[in-house]
């Protein structure tokens, strides 16, 4: 390769891949939608997944191929991904020949001046005929009118609006004579009077356009080469169209929720965000019903020009929350055409299957759950495929976005093509740990969407030093162990677990979680707590375990949506009065702030994270109990876990502790406790109520990770390691050491039908 | 502006970095990890990263772009065999953007 300043690294990541589901029962049918930049043909094949990790360090890498044709070569065509959110209302009679008019909405825009950004448009984007209300390059308001690319006409305000105050935006034309006006006038609230409070421009339209053929489009317009361009970046409140020239006055007025449902003659439509928060529908009040779709996900359930006051909740005032705020990196759907569909055989094993896509030195692996038949016979332990936590980290930018995460990793930033290519590439979207270009925070993320760092091999950024990875790949360090031990094992998901609740558990003895199943929504906490509270026995092999509540969307498959109030570790805080997801209603961050902390259900909650090195356990006189005997048979040893490929310790990365203020049963048995953590990790900013020196690692005694067993009265019982790193501990030396030897004391016991008796209750 | 600055006395952790870089060391005393967060720290702008040319064993240096959809570029002129020679590379080269002053112990 050559030298040179300012040179690039060649991309080789020229097939990208998705599919329409995460999880599939035999008979069920996956499509496949691929996208090849360059390959002009590429072959899949279907394999089983046995462990991800690459490091020469690790247990070896290992997928088997399943014998199955799945078709193919395959043709390789380029599939682009559109981001973007706006509004798209389908072409109207009541659109056509207005050629006196006014249109205008509230806005607050967030990027003013960062390029041309519609605000309400109806153009033809093949003969350019049509009008738009747009901020121009400068971030000054702009009125556009043509019959034809050729002929156009427009007229600008010349103030640039400042970003995150609320305007009123407003175009009139009127027939005959082609005069138009452009209006910006400045609404409260805002701190102090605007300068310049309101500022109208006229011209002349050098021709109307008639008989344009297009739809209305609101943040954003349609384009010749693809669906839309131009986003706008910010929120939008109430866009309207009149067929008639308003005043002032009677706009403002126009603007308030409800007036334009009735009496009002000159009325074409107008868009009220405050109704039907949760769809991805924009509502017209006016009698025609002109309503339109909602592409990419905007965000909803946010405050609108009215600000929140005293009310917190978009159910309670909805009237408050009738803006969207749409962003030009949103993106929900990819909407890829399907290149081939995949049937899951009769017979086939459950577990973590991947197709692999691949054309000469290119692949990509596109994840896939295969659970048992529904009604076939199941095996006594399943692993949960965290998925919902996989979907919260899809495409995380952590490494690239984040400039302080080489601090808390403590070492350099290593990218792999991976990451060069996701640098490059950031229309794959965004997820809960990232920021829109605007800054404000990421509250959905989806999976109908190639996800780059979901896939077999991907080294990660988090995973401390060793083999650094992190959620999926890191979690078939846990899936090659359970292959290793030869115990049978069923794969079901977290989506699974939300659609089906407890009924996916029931069959089962012992559940396994992965090594960060932070994510959870109500149902999917529900049938976990039911499956343990009936005599299930539960085995949490992570950290950072049940913290951020979720909600699934109620229609739209595969996106979920998490605000993260209040407190918790985050990449953005929620602006006050948009705490509660706009899918469902419900109150979304933490689950200890949801009365629901994960000491209840597993012992041990989040006290700590950092991402240099992990520090072993050590065992404590509890260990000793005769309860806790199955646990550490064949292990003599003192100190677990002074080993492993996360960290080279057991105990670390995200760390949990028991609590008995936040729920830990207090019968718990502490088995074992981590020991001398370095100061990159830092207590959590929800146990930080009054800052002080000695939050870090060195110095805070709540920075450890506690192995925790109980039993639950059903004759169950759940043990809990409360580290991430365990994992990569399970791993070490081809799995042959004492952190594996403990946790398959622990699965054997545990797959063991003899009910575990509640220490002190009465025999039943 | 309180960000650390660092100075010609806080060459006592540079040797302290050395010195646990060697010894595989991570607990760092304070006033080596200040040193180290000033250096990790700031935007990503222009910010040394390491470019993987072989998973787990050969490295380049690049830089940051701070920018969505610009490239990672490549530094020229350094090669990696182990993370500890990038990482002492990095803070000498840091050394010197910090304090216009060459590393020497
Ligand atoms: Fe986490």
């Amino acid at each position: 390769m050559p030298k040179g300043a300012g040179q690039q690294r060649e991309m080789r990541v020229r097939i990208l891949a998705y599919a329409d589901r995460l999880s599939a029962r035999p008979g069920e049918a996956v499509e496949i939608k691929a996208s090849c930049d360059g390959p002009v043909r590429y072959e899949a094949e279907l394999v089983r997944i046995v462990q991800g990790d690459i490091n020469p360090d690790g247990p070896g890498y290992r997928e088997d191929a399943v014998d199955v044709d799945l078709g193919g070569p395959f043709e390789g065509r380029l599939q682009p991904i559109h981001t973007g959110s706006y509004g798209i209302v389908e072409d109207n009679e009541a659109f056509r020949d207005l050629s006196t008019f006014t249109a205008f909405a509230a806005i607050w825009p967030t990027m003013p001046g960062e390029g041309p950004q519609t605000i309400i448009a109806r153009r033809d984007p093949h003969t350019g005929a049509g009008f738009e209300l747009f901020l121009n390059d400068s971030g000054v308001l702009e009125f556009s009118v043509a019959a034809s690319a050729a002929v156009a006409s427009s007229v600008s305000t010349e103030v640039p609006l400042q970003a995150q105050r609320w305007y009123l935006v407003v175009a009139t034309l009127s027939a005959p004579d082609g005069r138009m006006t452009v209006t910006q006038h400045r609404l409260p609230p805002h701190p102090l009077p605007a300068p310049v409070a309101t500022m109208t421009r006229e011209g002349w339209a050098s021709a109307v356009p008639t008989d344009v053929a297009a739809p209305l489009t609101v943040a954003a317009r349609p384009a010749a080469d693809r669906p839309a361009e131009r986003h706008f970046n910010g929120r939008l409140e109430r866009p309207s169209l009149y067929a008639s020239v308003l005043s002032l006055d009677g706009m403002i007025a126009r603007l308030e929720v409800g007036s334009g449902s009735t009496g009002d003659d000159d009325l074409v439509a107008a868009w009220d965000f405050s109704i039907d928060i949760s769809s991805h529908r924009m509502v017209d009040v006016s009698h025609r019903r002109l309503d339109g779709g909602l592409v990419n996900l905007p965000t909803r359930g946010v405050t609108g020009r009215h600000g929140n006051a005293d009310a917190f909740c978009w159910r309670q005032t909805p009237e408050r929350y009738a803006a969207i705020h749409f962003h030009d990196d949103d993106l929900y759907d990819a909407g890829w055409e399907t290149d081939f569909a995949l049937e899951i055989p009769n017979g086939l094993r459950s577990g973590l299957y991947a197709v692999r896509l691949h054309a000469d030195d290119d692949e990509f692996y596109v994840p896939l759950a295969v659970l048992p038949p529904r009604d076939g016979p199941k095996a006594a332990a399943a692993f949960l495929l965290p998925t919902a936590s996989y979907m919260a980290y899809a495409n995380n930018r952590i490494a690239l976005d984040v400039p302080e995460t080489e601090i808390v990793i403590g070492r350099l930033l290593e990218h792999n093509k991976h990451n060069l290519f996701m640098q490059e590439h950031p229309e794959l979207g965004l997820c809960f740990y990232d920021v829109h270009n605007d800054g404000s925070g990421v509250f959905y993320s989806s999976r109908l969407r190639p996800v780059v760092d979901m896939q077999p091999k991907i080294v990660g950024a988090l995973g401390g030093t060793g083999s650094n990875l992190w959620q999926f790949n890191a979690d078939t360090h846990i899936l090659g162990w359970l292959e290793h031990c030869g115990e049978r094992f069923d794969v079901i998901t977290d989506e699974d677990l939300h659609r089906e609740g407890l009924s996916l558990l029931e069959n089962y003895r012992v559940v396994l979680t992965g090594s960060h199943p932070e994510y959870h929504s109500a149902a999917m906490l529900d049938a976990l707590e039911a499956f343990v509270h009936r005599g299930g026995r539960f085995m949490y092999l992570g950290g950072n375990g049940f913290y951020w509540r979720i909600s699934f969307h109620p229609t739209l498959p595969g996106v979920i949506e998490c605000r993260k109030s209040e407190v918790g570790i985050r990449a953005f805080a929620p602006l006050p009065g948009e705490f509660f997801a706009s899918f469902t209603g419900e109150y979304t961050g933490l689950w200890r702030r949801n009365g629901r902390p994960p000491n209840r259900l597993v012992g041990v909650g989040m006290v700590s994270q950092g991402f240099d090195v992990s520090a072993p356990y050590r065992r404590t006189q509890a260990s000793r109990d005769a309860r806790a005997a199955f646990i550490f048979e064949g292990v003599d040893d003192e100190i677990i876990g002074d080993f492993g490929l996360s960290g080279g310790g057991a105990a670390g990365l995200e760390l949990d502790a028991v609590d008995h203020a936040l729920g830990t049963p207090e019968h718990a048995l502490v088995l074992a406790s981590s020991e001398r953590h370095t100061d990159v990790y830092l207590m959590t900013p929800e146990d930080i109520l009054d800052p002080v020196p000695g939050l870090g690692g060195t110095e805070a005694d709540i920075i450890r990770s506690d192995m925790v067993f109980f039993e639950t009265p059903g004759g169950g019982a759940v043990f809990s390691t409360g580290s991430i790193a365990w994992a990569g501990s399970m791993a070490w030396n081809g799995y042959n050491n004492h952190v594996a030897a403990i946790t398959a004391n622990v699965l054997r016991r545990f797959i063991a039908p003899e009910p575990f008796s509640f220490p002190g209750a009465t025999a039943e | 502006m309180s960000r650390y600055r660092i100075s010609e006395a806080d060459k006592v952790y540079a040797a302290e970095f050395k010195r646990n870089l060697d010894a595989g060391d991570w607990f760092h005393s304070p006033g080596l990890q200040r040193v180290l967060n000033a250096m990790r720290g700031g935007p990503s702008a222009g910010k040394y990263v390491l470019v993987v040319d072989e998973p787990f064993r050969r490295w380049s240096l690049g830089k940051t772009p701070g920018k969505r959809g610009d490239p990672i570029e490549i530094v020229p002129g350094h090669r990696f065999h182990s993370l500890k020679e990038a990482e002492w590379e990095v803070f000498k080269l840091r050394w010197r953007q910090h304090t216009g002053e060459t590393l020497s112990l």
